[in-house]
């Protein structure tokens, strides 16, 4: 690697642009929100910056408390199925025949690269009361159930648009797994399940953190799923923060929300950063 | 235990377990069945869109005469087309520059680059409303003739696309044999001749592979141009959003499907480029 000072016209030709369009695009808005976040408003479309805390205090009122313990209860539990689904699934495409592994994480991850809102779209065909699924329950003289817009829904939809960011890391720990650990511990006389338990699960630890708070982290700021799956009741601090944009048109609030939410994503990512560094480099 | 080996029954060959196989289908189908559904009932004549009634095309004749849809797709492909060549050439230029130079404070600055990938979306989202209402930018623009007034969401996928774009630069370029480039410099070729004749080909891979990504990523997205888009411009998302906000429509699952294929294609093409890298050539 040169140092900057070799060719510092290169340096600057190149540093520039992304740097401006980072600074200018990305850094000045979340500063300039960060500041409306300690403002008041004033009227409908102007805020004035007097440095208060209100909009922050005003978060942790009993009712947007509840929602935010609601959206990261939501989270906490979408992001155990994903797990509970995902690492089977990692498991087995490492262990099938080499030329099917290629065509199984393609199937993994594309429904991944298809739009968020026609994904959740989709779902709400099969799940809606009419839907597909009770045309099939129907069938068997069940149901017609009320599947949709509550937070079961919720999870649900979290759980099948995020399962990609699950199965990745999983897959890619899984896959550096040595697997003379494994036979040594079934040579041993370990049980499958004990292997599992105390031989393949530490290991492959590293990608259980990364995919935990890979789903996490978009899960607790989601704001088209619970919009689209969730009924009234089922709304997530996301929702709250679209209104204050929308239609309540409290951008001090709003922004404070918002700045709360990126600190829970950062502690997220300091935790995984933290966790990555004590087990000795094993980074994903 | 496994005393008669047949081959696929030893104790680690999990790939041929009878429950990882029921598991597999089973999960497969609950992540297909959604979209081939989707997919199937877009040629479905029935109104409701429940019982299957008969094929037809009807419902994309429909999708492509409805004004407003097609103004959508139309926004959405420019938007994603103009932000996918700026996004690709600021993603590269940065992905060169981290690759090439040592620089005070570069652990700092790659951390910085990397948040608008990690921050939730929505936050990015409302901190750009705010920047274009405060900047006169959301007013200024909409009385723009088109494409002009379709600015504001251009900047916005490229200040979160072209992070995307670097990263999968900068992990093609970590495959480059710098002394090509030493070679190339010794043998008398400027900056820019090295650039152009050495580095660049072979970034090309990685280089076609990201402006996809960039493609795909802004047409799919749909939260943060719900809050960056005015009223006049709407995405072909936000279109669909607001139609299915009205409820279930086969015209939709049509408009759907035509995006679907866009995407999915886009994507294979990307995965066919980037897959001989992984095979530790260079």
């Amino acid at each position: 690697m040169d140092s900057w000072r070799g060719n510092l016209r290169v340096f600057w030709t190149l540093f520039t642009p992304g740097t401006f369009w980072l600074l200018i695009f990305f850094i000045i808005p979340l500063a300039w929100m960060f500041g409306i976040s300690f403002s008041e408003k004033t009227s409908i479309t102007e805020t004035e910056f007097t440095g208060t805390l209100a909009n922050y205090i005003r978060s942790f009122d009993a009712i947007y408390l509840q929602i935010i313990w609601k959206s990261i209860w939501i989270s906490v539990l979408a992001t155990v199925f994903c797990l509970l689904l995902a690492y089977p699934i990692a498991f087995g495409i490492c262990f099938v025949p080499v030329r099917w592994k290629p065509l199984l994480l393609l199937l993994v991850i594309l429904p991944f690269w298809i739009n968020l809102l026609i994904r959740t779209y989709a779902l709400i065909a099969v799940f809606r009361s009419q839907g597909y699924l009770n045309l099939v329950l129907g069938w068997v003289g069940l149901g017609p159930f009320e599947m949709l817009y509550n937070d079961g829904a919720v999870i649900m939809g979290l759980v099948y648009v995020y399962m990609p960011f699950m199965v990745l890391p999983l897959y890619a720990t899984i896959e550096r797994l040595d697997r003379s650990y494994l036979e040594a511990s079934l040579d041993l006389g370990g049980s499958q399940f004990q292997t599992f338990w105390k031989v393949t699960l530490p290991l492959t630890m590293p990608g259980i953190i990364t995919g935990i708070i890979l789903v996490f982290i978009p899960c607790l700021g989601s704001f088209l799923t619970p919009d689209m799956l969730g009924g009234a009741n089922a709304i997530m601090i996301g929702n709250v923060i679209e209104r204050q944009f929308k239609s309540a048109n409290d951008w001090p609030f709003g922004s404070a929300l918002s700045f709360l939410l990126m600190y829970v994503t950062f502690a997220a990512l300091a935790l995984r950063a933290y966790l990555a560094a004590r087990s000795k480099g094993v980074d994903v | 235990m496994a005393e008669t080996l047949k081959p696929g029954s030893g104790p680690l060959d999990y790939g041929n377990r009878l429950w990882l196989k029921i598991l597999f289908v089973a999960i497969f189908i609950a992540l297909y069945a959604p979209i081939a559904t989707l997919i199937a009932f877009s040629f479905n004549t029935d109104k409701r869109g429940v019982v299957w009634r008969g094929f037809t095309w009807d419902n994309y004749e429909k999708a492509w005469n409805n004004v407003a849809l097609q103004e959508a797709l139309l926004n959405s492909l420019t938007i994603a087309f103009i932000a996918t060549i700026i996004a690709t050439i600021i993603g590269a230029m940065a992905a060169l520059f981290l690759w090439r130079f040592r620089f005070p404070f570069k652990p700092a600055y790659e951390g910085v680059m990397a948040l608008p990938i990690v921050i939730p979306e929505i936050c990015m989202g409302v901190s750009l409303l705010l920047f274009f209402i405060y900047t006169g930018m959301m007013g200024w623009s909409v009385g723009m003739p088109w494409p002009l007034n379709l600015i504001n969401i251009i900047i916005a996928h490229v200040a979160f696309c072209f992070p995307f774009v670097a990263v999968v630069v900068r992990s093609r370029l970590v495959g480059f044999n710098r002394q090509l480039e030493e070679a190339s410099k010794d043998l008398g070729a400027s900056e820019w001749q090295t650039f152009w004749n050495v580095i660049l080909p072979f970034m090309m891979p990685g280089l076609v592979a990201g402006a996809l990504l960039a493609f795909t990523l802004s047409l799919d997205d749909f939260v943060i141009t719900f809050f960056t888009s005015g009223p006049e411009t709407v995405t072909f998302p936000v279109k669909v959003y607001s139609l299915v906000r009205r409820g279930v429509s086969p015209e939709i699952n049509a408009a759907s499907t035509v995006l679907i294929v866009i995407t999915v294609i886009a994507t294979i093409i990307a995965m066919k480029l980037q897959a001989p890298q992984k095979t530790g050539e260079g």
